[in-house]
């Protein structure tokens, strides 16, 4: 990125107190895995809710030499996503990707890249309910105790509700973990195939929730177990098809409806990853069809110029 | 009550709870003060007097809901006896939900609104550390039927129940951990006759035959003279009159007393 002429806003949008607060309150949550730490959210130049609090993460970490990755349910290319990226592309010239792993921070909303994060990468998840506990309890007061004691049993109680009422664990997104066996945690709301990726990650988890007015973090190699029940194990979500476009059966699919007849196909919600076993030469079932329709980009032909 | 229903008042035997010059001020007003007595194991006691006669607030302390202003509760459980309020709080709340138990005057203060009836009576396993659903749902069950709900009934909300349904589940989530020590705020508050008369029934069952000690706070002499070995007679915040509930009720000393026995209807 070539700096711009004249500057509007400080590095980052955010002023340098504000960006040593909120590292003050990302160390204090590396050096407390799990445990939420209030911070004083900043006004941001969109609305609470729209990710401000993974945005003042990002904002406080980042520098001209990283690479940001953006992802909004699991897409690059959605409004959210798109924003945030040039966001800070303007206000803090970072080198922005699409690719996992070239990224060296990552800001999503709602999933984990299917690619394995590696050492030295950062993901700041935007949470929009940090406490997992303040639908069960309505007291912060209460709340903190509970954390402080360690007294979940009210989590398990949900489950219990679950399974009384659908036979089986209906909660499928924002599943509660317990990190390093100690704080029980919101994964923010990521789907619970993406549970499994936080137990022992090389890579930084943060997570900002903006409105709430917390900050709380998965250092890397930190244990991070799904709760459950010993006769109804922590499940992940199975499709019983492999995704149309690239055939792959490993990761999380959207389902997409493409016409007004009932069809509908399942597609990769990692757009990118999607993406990029396709161009190594992996094909779905729908993916003639899907290129004739302009849903994605044509391949280019073997022998091309 | 009969004297086959003393079981304890032997030397030998610590009492499970004893209380010495418990005070709970309110600023200037008293709630109660220099209450002492003692509660053997098995042993139901009660606790009567007219409306702000401080019976309330002595409950709310010995269940740890309140810390006195003056005095000390210790508390004996398996051997070991401990004061209530020097303990730290995390100890004292996991006691709480383990050792102890609370049946509220309304079934809305004891019961989770939002949770099935199957859900409430199991927490309390939860926090016992149970992890296992099949368990957590026969214990219920269980339960259920033991204080009479039909097992059926177990994925409704305490809000689908009647009142006195949802008094019995209230009990059943208390009971279902097996304390050692259950305390009633009025347990047959704004029930009718007949409810009334079952509840009493149930609980004087599970009471004799869990070993329960218990302390049941009311203003009903119909009640202390079903459930109780033992009464605390207070008024205005002091303990006017003590003693084994047949003797209390049948040859009441203190003018209060009188007057509170020949007031009762019958």
């Amino acid at each position: 990125m070539t700096a711009p002429a004249q500057q509007h806003y400080n590095y980052a949008y955010l002023d340098e107190q504000s960006k040593r607060m909120i590292r003050r309150a990302i160390l204090k949550a590396v050096a407390i895995p799990g445990y939420q730490v209030p911070f004083a959210s900043r006004e941001m130049p969109l609305a609470r809710g729209w990710g401000t609090g993974g945005m003042q993460v990002t904002a406080a970490l980042i520098g001209p030499s990283d690479t940001l990755k953006v992802i909004d349910q699991g897409a690059d290319d959605t409004t959210n996503a798109v924003s945030i990226r040039r966001f800070f592309s303007r206000v803090a010239h970072v080198a922005t990707t699409e690719k996992t792993r070239a990224a060296s921070v990552i800001q999503t909303r709602h999933r984990i890249p299917e690619t394995p994060l590696s050492a030295g990468q950062i993901i700041v998840y935007q949470v929009p309910m940090p406490e997992p506990l303040r639908k069960l309890e309505a007291s912060e007061r209460e709340t903190r105790k509970m954390h402080g004691y360690g007294e979940y049993g009210l989590m398990h109680v949900k489950l219990y509700e679950d399974i009384a009422r659908y036979g089986h664990v209906a909660t499928s997104y924002d599943y509660p973990v317990a990190v390093a066996e100690r704080y029980v945690t919101a994964p923010s709301p990521i789907p619970k195939f993406d549970n499994p990726k936080m137990n022992m990650s090389p890579a930084l988890q943060l997570f900002g929730a903006g409105r709430e007015k917390r900050i709380y973090a998965i250092p890397p190699h930190t244990r991070v177990r799904s709760l459950d029940f010993e006769d109804h194990p922590f499940t992940v979500q199975r499709w019983s098809t492999p995704c149309a476009l690239c055939g792959t059966t490993k990761t999380y699919l959207d389902e997409v409806v493409i016409d007004d007849r009932g069809g509908r196909m399942f597609v990769c919600s990692d757009s990118e990853y999607c993406e990029e076993r396709r161009e190594a030469g992996h094909a779905g079932a729908m993916l003639a069809s899907a290129e004739a329709m302009k849903l994605v980009d044509a391949r280019q032909p073997e022998d091309a110029p | 009550m009969s004297a086959a229903a003393q079981p304890s008042l032997a030397d030998d035997a610590a009492p499970v709870l004893s209380v010495e010059g418990l005070t709970k001020l309110y600023g200037d007003r008293i709630g109660c003060r220099d209450i002492s007595f003692s509660l053997w194991p098995g042993e139901v006691l009660g606790i009567v007097g007219e409306s702000g006669s401080g019976k309330s607030t002595l409950l709310r302390c010995l269940a740890g809901l309140a810390r006195p202003s003056a005095g000390r509760i210790a508390i004996t459980l398996e051997g070991e006896s401990f004061d209530l309020f020097a303990l730290d709080e995390p100890t004292r709340r996991r006691l709480m939900r383990t050792a102890w138990g609370i049946v509220h005057q309304s079934p809305r203060d004891g019961l989770r609104m939002g949770i099935s009836a199957g859900g409430n009576v199991g927490e309390r396993l939860i926090d016992a550390g149970s992890r296992h659903y099949g368990d957590i749902r026969a214990a219920a069950e269980d339960w259920l039927g033991r204080v009479e709900i039909d097992s059926s009934r177990i994925d409704d909300r305490p809000g689908q129940f009647s009142g006195g349904m949802q008094q019995r589940l209230q009990i059943a989530r208390v009971l279902v951990s097996g304390p050692r020590i259950v305390f009633m705020d009025e347990p047959t508050g704004g029930l009718d006759v007949s409810v009334q008369a079952r509840l009493l029934d149930l609980l004087r069952v599970l009471v004799r035959d869990l070993g329960i000690a218990a302390v049941i706070v009311t203003h009903d002499l119909a009640v202390a003279r079903l459930l109780t070995d033992r009464l605390i007679v207070m008024k205005d915040g002091h303990v006017v009159e003590e003693g084994l509930t047949d003797q209390v009720l049948d040859d009441p000393h203190h003018a209060y007393t009188q007057l509170l026995t020949s007031a009762v209807l019958t």
